[in-house]
């Protein structure tokens, strides 16, 4: 029964006392904050029982001093290492794209809205193991960053964070458990191969390799935003601090459709998106405008790292019908 | 799978800054246990401090268990061939002192400086088994400071030193009320729960039951305290000062002892003289018998009248113990004794001392009556200009005689001696008192403190119809030291204690006023025993507290400052910036309307979106943005601005 219990998000919800994931800001109510002594703790209470049966024994009254002294110290540690994590504010911030095989590297934004600091505070996400330890300043914030290996493509959920502190006897183990709602995108492990043959290229008749074109120089014309940054003239940014990018002769012409339907058919899905996911790599170094056509979803032919980033999103969310 | 957990003691290791922490703890706990331990184990502990240092210094490797095992064998060895013995309390403590150093020695985390850290607080404790005095206790506080100091620096390490002092300055004193009221109201039981350890009786300096010559003199060189006695009127003049304590009865040509109870025990009748009410604080000399003004007139419950008139605790002293007297100064003696003790107190061994057996014959033949013999002798010792003196010179076989007629200089035990002697060899019962005289009133509380250097013998003799009178042939013979006590008595001697020389007047000053001080320690503190607690709690008008009482006050108390202590720490500690609040609040009215911030959405973007999501709100929307942008990003920040934002987003409705 008490496992049906474990298993029952009702129940799971209430005991944890939040509702995963929590978006926004996570204020680490003293309610979510748990405690409990450690192996120290333990060992430490030993003592001060050893201690008091002593002063029991051969009536020292600075034995009895001793003790309680000890026994006060631990009693202030426990209400101090509730109060390092209690009342911290998480959120999670912003998490770039990885690509599977990689490690996502989710940040934790942890905020101190107190007049203290709150040194050693153990970041550990529960199903990696990950894990960091940061110290927040008073009235300031710090970022913990986890780096979770992504292990397939798709949306990587952080799932449940553990924060924990020991600060600042030793004597007791404070933890709370957080479930921020931040995603990393995981691109598929990208398999590095040679762009599919030149008649397989649509809408165009130019068929000049690929990887002839980005050595032709053409000229420069003023930065978008979505020029990659390799293809910025940085020797004449410096000279005359103007943003240019440099321009290719085939810029316009090469154009390349990456098709699901050129992938190997008796390859399986997961080895076709990778298979995409190495042309589009290899399509965005060429320089070429490339297009992206899945099932149930197309991307007009375009170049640069938004293009990049939208196709690889694509092949990441790709869900097969 | 798991990493190993960063915040775990055993997998932090200790650094330089750690381990100076816990050497100075170490030295500061260690240091009254070096003093009294064998000099080669003190050495050999403060060296295995300093290897450590330099293992840590020179980033040596930590030394083999086996050569640890080897020293610890060795110096356990060391240990037994001082002591013949281990498993003792003085050997087990001095081997608590090098474990020490071994365990620092092979100290690499914070899991084993945890047991360092354990290691000090018994190092503290046991030193409270030798003294538990003032200083003692600031040495505790000293050490429990650096230690608090140090245990923060090991859970935050990267934290300035000065940050951790903060948080354990913070922590002592949110533990210290707590403590405080443990030692209030902890009930207290009186007395050993299981024996106490064989050695536990140590060698301490103090009235014997024997008394030999020389060994009063002996004693009466030291400065230490007997005890303490507190008088409820004014304190009596220095001839009724006279603090009994065992009585001798047997004599074996050499020593006297105190012999085996003949009757049983009974408490006195006393007519006459005056009452004296006290109380005394009397140190724990490990003997049974407890002191009081001549003539006792009742027991404290924890003790019996010996027959022959002084207290006996019912187990020996083992505690500073604290008891109420009242004493009748001059009393009239009960004029009945039982036959037994008078036969004992007549017993003399044969062939000693023949000059004074012919001069008690002269004296019983000379005299009408029992009383004029005792008056002869008197008389006898105030004008036979006997020496007074700490340094007697030794006696041989006839003590008595060798005393009397060729030495003719000797302490109180010489003068008590020889009258009793004298007086039974006249056929007169008598029997020689030890005990205390005088007492050194302070004048800051008005406390007696009575040393062991105010050690004094002197005799009873029996006189038939009026029972038995003190007799003191020391007064007669020197009556400076009645009046003046010791230090004017005996002439220049140097082997008076230092401070009972009249020179150092300032000295003694001060020592009365530390002495006041430390009267107060011992009773409030070291005294604080289920009579105080109990006296305690009738302030608050509990009477007649029991232990389930102070259990029942403690649990209340305790959690009371349990649940300040929480509210403290609930106590949100910074204001919230009113501009980032308004912000908030700004950012929950649109959120309620289905437009939610990212997290990573700055205040600009967001606020694009949003006149996005509620059109009709654009405007609100956009001037509560850029003023936000303004006061929170900007240089400075206006009052006004700060009102109008709050205003803004309190008339904020989005549609």
């Amino acid at each position: 029964m008490l496992r049906a219990l474990r298993k029952d998000p009702r129940w799971v919800n209430w005991f944890y006392g939040f509702t995963p994931p929590e978006r926004g800001t996570i204020q680490l109510r003293h309610r979510r904050v748990y405690i409990v002594p450690s192996r120290v703790g333990w060992m430490f209470g030993g003592t001060v029982a050893i201690l008091l049966l002593g002063s029991i024994n051969y009536a020292l009254a600075l034995g009895f001093a001793l003790t309680f002294l000890l026994a006060g110290l631990g009693l202030a540690g426990m209400v101090h290492t509730a109060r390092n994590l209690a009342l911290l504010a998480v959120k999670a911030t912003r998490v770039e794209p990885v690509f599977a095989g990689e490690a996502a590297q989710f940040r934790l934004l942890l905020e101190n809205p107190s007049q203290f600091d709150r040194p050693s505070i153990l970041a550990r996400h529960v199903a990696s193991g990950a894990q960091v330890v940061v110290d927040v300043g008073a009235e300031s914030a710090a970022e913990a960053v986890l780096a979770i290996p992504a292990a397939r493509r798709g949306r990587l959920a952080l799932g449940r964070v553990m924060l924990e502190t020991r600060f600042p006897l030793d004597l007791f183990r404070a933890w709370s458990y957080v479930e921020p709602d931040a995603h990393c995108i995981v691109y598929p492990r990208p398999v590095i191969s040679a762009l599919p043959a030149a008649g397989t290229h649509a809408g165009g008749g130019k068929s000049r390799a690929y990887n002839a074109g980005s050595d032709d120089f053409a000229g420069l014309r003023t930065y978008h935003a979505s020029d990659s940054p390799r293809h910025i003239a940085w020797k004449t940014v410096a000279r005359t601090g103007n943003l240019l990018t440099k321009q290719f002769s085939e810029d316009a012409a090469a154009e390349v459709w990456l098709d699901w339907e050129h992938a190997n058919p008796a390859l399986d899905v997961e080895q076709r998106l990778s298979l995409l996911a190495g042309w589009v790599l290899a399509a965005e170094q060429g320089g070429v405008r490339y297009g992206l056509r899945i099932p149930g979803t197309e991307i007009e032919p375009d170049r640069g790292d938004a293009q990049r980033a939208e196709c690889l999103q694509a092949l990441a969310l790709y869900e097969a019908r | 799978m798991s990493a190993p957990h960063p915040l775990a003691p055993e997998a932090r290791l200790l650094s330089g800054r750690d381990l100076a922490g816990l050497v100075l703890a170490l030295a500061i706990v260690g240091m009254p246990h070096a003093l009294r331990a064998p000099w080669w184990l003190a050495l050999l502990t403060l060296a295995l401090y300093g290897w450590r240092g330099v293992v840590l210094a020179r980033r040596l490797p930590l030394p083999a268990g086996w050569l640890l095992l080897c020293i610890a064998l060795v110096a356990t060895f060391g240990v037994w061939t001082e002591y013949r013995a281990v498993f003792a309390r003085i050997p087990g403590i001095v081997l608590l002192l090098l474990f020490s150093g071994l365990k620092l020695m092979e100290a690499r985390t914070h899991r084993d400086a945890a047991a360092v850290v354990f290691l000090c607080c018994f190092l503290l404790i046991t030193n409270f088994l030798y003294s538990q005095g003032i200083l003692e206790a600031v040495v505790m506080c000293v050490a429990l400071v650096v230690l608090t100091v140090t245990i923060v620096g090991f859970t935050a390490p990267q934290r300035s030193l000065r940050s951790n002092a903060r948080s354990a300055a913070m922590l002592l004193a949110h533990g210290v009320p707590a403590a405080l009221l443990l030692f209030l109201l902890f009930p207290r039981v009186q007395g050993p729960m299981w024996g106490l350890p064989q050695d536990a009786q140590q060698a301490v300096t103090g009235l014997n039951d024997t008394m030999t010559p020389g060994s009063v003199a002996d004693l009466a060189q030291s400065d230490a305290l007997a005890f303490r006695a507190e008088f409820s009127g004014p304190i009596p003049p220095p001839r009724q000062r006279y603090w009994r304590g065992p009585v001798l009865s047997e004599f074996d040509g050499r020593t006297w002892s105190a012999g085996p109870p003949l009757i049983a025990q009974r408490d006195p009748h006393l007519r006459g003289g005056t009452t004296l009410r006290y109380s005394v604080l009397l140190e724990a000399h490990h003997r049974p018998w407890l002191f009081a003004l001549e003539s006792p007139a009742k027991r404290p419950p924890q003790a019996n009248f010996s027959p022959e008139g002084h207290l006996l605790a019912i187990s020996p002293v083992r505690t500073r113990l604290r008891y109420d007297m009242m004493s009748v100064a001059d009393a009239e003696p009960e004029p009945a004794e039982d036959a037994r003790l008078l036969r004992r107190a007549l017993r003399l061994p044969a062939g000693y001392n023949p000059k004074a057996r012919a001069l008690a014959d002269e004296w019983r033949r000379a005299s009408a009556n029992d009383a004029e013999i005792v008056s002869r002798a008197v008389d006898f010792f105030r004008r036979s200009k006997l020496a007074y003196t700490l340094e007697p010179p030794p006696l041989g076989h006839d003590s008595v005689d060798e005393f009397l007629f060729s030495t003719r200089a000797g302490f109180c035990e010489h003068f008590s001696s020889a009258l009793v002697f004298l007086m039974r060899a006249a056929g007169l019962p008598a029997r020689v008192v030890t005990g205390y005289l005088g007492g050194d009133p302070n004048p800051i509380d008005g406390i007696l403190t009575v040393r062991q250097s105010d050690a004094h013998a002197w005799a009873e003799v029996f006189l038939p119809d009026r029972g038995w009178l003190r007799v003191d042939p020391t007064a007669a013979a020197v009556p400076t030291r009645l009046d003046s006590g010791l230090a004017r008595s005996v002439p220049g001697s140097s082997a008076l204690p230092l401070l009972m020389r009249p020179q150092l007047e300032w000295l003694r000053v001060m020592r009365y006023n530390w002495e006041a001080v430390v009267h107060q320690w011992n009773v409030w503190v070291l005294g604080y025993n289920p009579e105080r607690q109990r006296e305690f709690m009738s302030w608050f008008g509990m009477h007649g507290a029991d232990w389930r009482d102070l259990a029942a006050t403690l649990l209340g108390a305790m959690c009371v400052f349990a649940a300040a202590l929480l509210a403290w720490s609930l106590r949100h500690g910074a204001r919230p910036d009113p501009v980032q609040a308004a912000w908030l609040r700004f950012c929950r009215k649109l959120d309620a309307r289905g437009v939610a911030r990212a997290p990573y959405e700055g205040p600009r973007d967001f606020a694009q979106r949003a006149m996005l999501g509620a059109p009709t709100s654009g405007s609100a929307i956009r001037r509560i943005s850029d003023l936000y942008i303004t006061l929170r990003y900007g240089r400075d920040r206006a009052p006004a601005d700060v009102a109008e934002l709050r205003r803004l987003v309190r008339e904020f409705r989005p549609a």
